[in-house]
């Protein structure tokens, strides 16, 4: 016998349809009145021409557009490279965080430290204190180069972010775990590595991954050192026209290089909830 | 008499002011079972766990096939590696697979090869019906399941003696029993064991001696039979009335 649906059933389902095309009708016509408005009163402003032509130029649009690309090259790189080391150190500086060795504690004092000034410290004035400060000092063998100088900082900068975000996740995972790898003879090192620490990142991506997107946006600022980026050939290019259209150039650059990683870190802290919520445990 | 494997002597342990453990003395011949009764907060738990050193103890001894284990010079790594622990709540590491969680161990601290240690655990697995279940994470198991992977990943390494803690506690009556018959296939095998539970009919299969703690003391010891039926002190008969009203005897 096939399984005909009840009236029960078809009735509930109907209903339900009925529900989502109301919700679907609200969201529009709420998006479009909220639009219209917005365009109203930024389209009426009395000075909204002037804007228009001095951030919207089309014309400024594309003559600025090659430089300010050639120049988002090398915040491309400059992001990868801070990226590589600031996850390594971060790494590093969570491991001796929660380490609990006696002969790590000067380590374990340092890392204390430094995390705590360098969450604290404007990125924009490590910017000076290192890109300025060190080739200040006229040391032969170190290097006076902005990009390099301005990477550093911001490799200072971020390694203390993420170091706490990693030793939250090393804390979070239940103690029993720690006490379960001992307990099969693991040594204090090989429980961390094999059974904490995959646990721990895991757990942390998501938030992890926003600190990246967050670096990368960043990278803009190395520019205030002198280094050709997108954000200064936008600054050069302005400065020959007095037009501020490349720097908004610049901005819908940056915007678009962090999207692929802001979607993935929300796809990722999805299903991560679905699982929890699969395991019952939320 | 055959040797001891495992013996206990005077062994005392207090959290600040509150003393867990009580001048306990036990021993554990080879391939000999003994069953750890009594209360929660009676001190079970407390003494698996200063057996096989994840607790610090304040005074006596504890002595693994011979070798004073709570001497300074000891290695409590290489220690544990040769006692076999599971726990009332399975830990299994949630982020391997039933495979990668048995062979952690041999590959890592006992430098067995990859393969080899994977083809003994495949063997093992497929004994205790479980094979089909390798490739799997533990959430996806029941939890007489993941229990069962808990204990043979312990067993793995060839321990000189099982530490079992509460393992039944929480589960529910049916997966109970693939636990027990697990349990019960390794005492045939010779195991010697060292078990804290609440079942008091699969203490009385399997226990050779059933000692009952109480506040930190051996109160009585004796085999099942005697310990179920013949209570001499107060205590135990509390304990068992205790547990006849809740209907658990």
């Amino acid at each position: 016998m096939t399984y005909q649906p009840s009236p029960l059933r078809l009735q509930r389902e109907a209903a339900r349809r009925r529900v989502s095309r109301q919700s679907t009708l609200v969201a529009l016509i709420s998006t479009v009145a909220i639009a219209s408005v917005l365009v109203i009163v930024v389209t009426g402003a009395p000075g909204f021409k002037l804007v228009r032509q001095s951030f919207f130029s089309w014309h400024y649009a594309v003559s600025a557009f090659p430089h300010v690309l050639s120049g988002l090259w090398l915040n491309l790189r400059v992001m990868v490279i801070a990226e590589i080391f600031v996850l390594i150190l971060g790494l590093l500086i969570a491991l001796a965080r929660t380490s609990h060795s006696p002969i790590l504690y000067p380590i374990r004092l340092m890392a204390t430290i430094y995390t705590d000034i360098f969450r604290g410290l404007p990125l924009l004035l490590v910017l000076f204190l290192v890109g300025l400060g060190v080739p200040g000092l006229q040391i032969s063998w170190i290097t006076n180069s902005a990009v390099v100088l301005g990477t550093t900082s911001l490799v200072l900068t971020y390694s203390a972010y993420v170091a706490e975000v990693i030793r939250a996740g090393i804390e979070a995972v239940n103690p029993a775990q720690r006490m379960a790898g001992r307990a099969l003879g693991l040594t204090q090192s090989q429980t961390q590595r094999y059974v904490i620490l995959p646990q721990a990142l895991r757990k942390v991506a998501p938030p992890l991954l926003n600190d990246l997107v967050s670096l990368q946006k960043d990278s803009g600022l190395i520019s205030v050192l002198g280094a050709i980026d997108a954000i200064r050939s936008a600054g050069i290019e302005t400065a020959q026209s007095f037009n501020f259209t490349p720097y908004v150039v610049a901005g819908a650059l940056f915007v678009a290089l962090t999207i692929p990683l802001t979607r993935f870190t929300d796809w990722l802290t999805r299903k991560q909830d679905r699982a929890r919520v699969q395991q019952g445990q939320w | 008499m055959t040797k001891s494997m495992l013996e206990v002597k005077n062994l005392r342990k207090s959290y600040g002011p509150d003393l867990v453990l009580h001048d306990i003395s036990v021993a554990l011949a080879e391939h000999e079972v003994k069953v750890l009764v009594g209360a929660s907060g009676s001190g079970k738990s407390t003494l698996l766990r200063a057996i096989n050193l994840l607790e610090g103890i304040d005074d006596g001894q504890i002595l693994l096939d011979g070798q004073d284990i709570t001497a300074v010079k000891v290695n409590p790594d290489e220690i544990r590696s040769q006692i076999g622990s599971v726990f009332q709540s399975f830990n299994l590491f949630p982020h391997l697979n039933v495979l990668q969680n048995i062979t952690l161990a041999p590959r890592k601290v006992h430098g067995v090869s990859k393969e080899e240690s994977e083809a003994n655990a495949m063997q093992m697995l497929e004994r205790f019906g479980l094979a089909d279940k390798a490739k799997q994470y533990p959430d996806l198991l029941s939890g007489g399941q993941q229990q069962r992977v808990a204990i043979l990943r312990a067993v793995i390494t060839k321990p000189k003696v099982l530490l079992l803690d509460e393992v039944t506690s929480a589960l529910d009556p049916i997966l109970i029993a693939e636990v027990l018959a697990l349990i019960s296939e390794l005492k045939a095998e010779g195991m010697t064991m060292m078990i804290a539970t609440h079942e008091m009919g699969f203490a009385k299969r399997v226990a050779d001696q059933v000692l009952f703690l109480h506040r930190g003391q051996i109160v009585e010891a004796g085999s099942a039979k005697e310990i179920l039926e013949d209570p001499k002190t107060m205590e135990l008969q509390n304990f068992l009335s205790a547990l006849r009203e809740a209907g658990r005897l």
